[in-house]
């Protein structure tokens, strides 16, 4: 997904926002479109549907799962399979997990902001042009395409088999995305803001963070949960630049123990449901923002 | 970019608020610059080269010339690799974008039910492609999974060990997945048409349907360029949902050029072919793009402001 090759391609109409598209509009789309209205209460249904169906038989025992429906919820819950995975050293590959996440997301956010600050007031500069046309076609490569000069790289750097083996990369595949969502914010703050600053004897730094940090922090919100949701989910960096357990992030984990559990299917959906569960809070925390964030970042 | 360009560096403009001192911020970009350049810019480069070698992926590397292309290309299995990357491609591009179209004018209306529906159908998105995939290879089990809960025999079908059927099921879980994320950019979309549009028309009589058809959609057209070259280039590339989901199974009904790069290189230990793969995945993407973006027939500098 994060290989969006021509977001910056989804300009605005002509026109723009219309200043009333409140519930008249709402009103009108709600009876103008009965065959989305049944549409979005089955679709609602197939995306429930896995979900539910993983809850329930967390909780069965190995035996009721062979015996019972698989779409009604067990009469003895029981706990028995998270207990097994977090035997399974799942709390591990949780803090791994964490580690690579927030390992990762920090500094390719501040880094971007510093460089679509960097490419936003510097917009005359030659080299920073050139810098920001780079970040624009950067969207377009692909990580899978690339993995195996990352393996060497990683390989002759002495850090195959570590959390900053994975970090490094999944930092660096983070970045265009973000330079080029928090750049069209800074874009937007007012000149005559920078203006003063500098006025006031600001250095370039001082308005940096004094300014442009305040005024993202929006854009900020909405590009660190994406890449987190990002990192956090990645599959292909772990599975090629590590290979001991102990450095196992979670979805290299749930390949693992479903490889090695595949028959105890309960304990399997434990697994999924206890690594699901983190994003699913983080989730209903910053949905706001995250929903928003990439209306506004996409549907322009 | 343009060596014939005067040296913008020293020409100030005073009355410019910005850029004055653009030579002060130029450090402020190095970091994401080194970083981005090394593990994204050198390894774009260096698949290419390494397409030109021959590498075990543990020893040394050793240039040869055209082999690995003469390798990667005559393989048996690279124009079934590309008919089912093909194949893919096209049915979740034909399966995603007509739901994802209705279902983002759905849940652009404001009303409240709608705005709990569209938190819901967001979930997919959260899930890592390894969870889906193993909660739908536990789903589709013949005997335990959602045929034996809905008493249909119907569904009661090898999904996964018959080769049709197999892709289907990959082309069905990439939906799931990402068609929340393409009605998310819709919503977006119809969000930003005129609403004097939809007025206009009503007092020419237009019908509903006709109004979908004759303003909603050609309106949206820039958003489903956006939409379908991240759909197609996203499913060019997509890697762990069949990696976890079939391997590439059964035989290599599945197995589209991501995943056959992979065996190439990390199963069979064979880098320069591998990396030729990788390469023509890149050549395909890029096509791709810019046919869709020839598609969209605008400037692109008007683009780039937009957004």
């Amino acid at each position: 997904m994060a290989t969006s090759t021509i977001t910056q391609e989804s300009a605005p109409r002509h026109g723009g926002k219309a200043p009333q598209r409140g519930t008249s509009l709402g009103g009108r789309l709600l009876r103008l479109n009965w065959v989305g209205g049944s549409l979005g209460w089955i679709w609602l249904l197939i995306v429930m549907l896995p979900l539910y169906w993983i809850v329930i038989t967390s909780l069965k025992t190995q035996s009721n799962y062979f015996i019972t429906n698989p779409l009604k919820p067990p009469t003895d819950i029981t706990f028995e399979n998270y207990k097994t995975v977090i035997e399974a050293d799942f709390v591990r590959f949780f803090f791994n997990s964490v580690i690579v996440t927030a390992g990762a997301t920090i500094p390719a956010v501040l880094f971007s902001l510093m460089a679509a600050y960097a490419v936003v007031r510097g917009a005359t500069n030659r080299w920073l042009k050139g810098i920001n046309a780079l970040f624009l076609m950067g969207l377009a490569i692909p990580l899978q395409a690339v993995i195996i000069p990352v393996y060497l790289i990683i390989i002759r750097a002495h850090l195959y088999d570590s959390l900053l083996a994975i970090i490094l990369p999944s930092a660096a595949f983070a970045i265009p995305l973000s330079v080029l969502v928090l750049g069209n914010f800074i874009r937007d703050v007012p000149k005559e803001l920078f203006e003063s600053m500098r006025m006031d004897g600001a250095t370039e730094w001082g308005t940096l963070w004094r300014l442009a940090f305040p005024l993202t922090r929006p854009a900020l919100v909405t590009v660190t949960i994406y890449s987190a949701l990002q990192i956090w989910n990645g599959f292909i960096l772990p599975l090629i630049l590590t290979q001991s357990p102990n450095q196992r992030t979670m979805p290299l984990a749930l390949w693992t123990f479903q490889s090695e559990f595949g028959v105890n299917v309960p304990a399997v959906a434990a697994s999924v449901t206890l690594t699901t569960i983190p994003i699913v809070l983080a989730y209903a925390i910053g949905r706001r923002q995250l929903l928003s964030g990439l209306t506004a970042g996409f549907g322009k | 970019m343009t060596t014939l360009a005067p040296p913008a560096v020293r020409v100030k403009e005073p009355t410019r608020t910005s850029g004055g001192r653009s030579g002060a911020v130029l450090w402020m970009a190095l970091p994401a610059l080194v970083w981005f350049v090394i593990f994204a810019v050198i390894p774009l480069i260096g698949v290419l080269l390494l397409s030109f070698t021959t590498w075990n992926g543990i020893g040394t590397i050793h240039g040869s010339g055209l082999t690995s292309w003469k390798a990667a290309l005559t393989d048996p299995g690279l124009p079934r690799a590309l008919w089912v990357t093909f194949v893919i491609m096209a049915l979740s591009w034909l399966v995603q974008t007509p739901i994802s179209i209705l279902l983002g004018v759905f849940i652009a209306a404001r009303s409240k039910y709608r705005g709990l529906l569209a938190v819901l159908y967001f979930v997919p998105v959260l899930l890592s492609s390894a969870a889906i995939s193993i909660t739908y290879k536990a789903l589709l089990d013949p005997n335990f999974g959602l045929s034996a809960g809905l008493g249909v025999s119907w569904l009661a079908q090898d999904w996964l060990g018959q080769s049709g059927l197999a892709l289907g099921v990959v082309v069905f879980v990439v939906s799931w997945q990402y068609i929340p994320f393409h009605s998310l950019i819709y919503q977006g979309g119809v969000r930003q048409i005129p609403q004097s549009l939809y007025e206009a028309s009503q007092i020419d009589g237009a019908g509903r349907m006709r109004q979908f058809f004759s303003i909603t959609l050609p309106q949206l057209k820039y958003t489903i360029i956006t939409s379908s070259t991240l759909m197609v280039v996203g499913s060019l590339t997509s890697f762990d949902l069949i990696y976890v989901l079939t391997a590439g199974g059964p035989g290599d009904s599945t197995r589209t050029l991501a995943l056959q790069m992979y065996q190439f290189g990390f199963q069979a230990r064979l880098m320069g072919p591998a990396s030729a793969i990788a390469v023509i995945l890149v050549l395909i993407g890029l096509a791709i793009s810019l046919l869709l973006r020839r598609l969209g027939g605008r400037a692109d500098e008007s683009q780039l402001e937009g957004m």
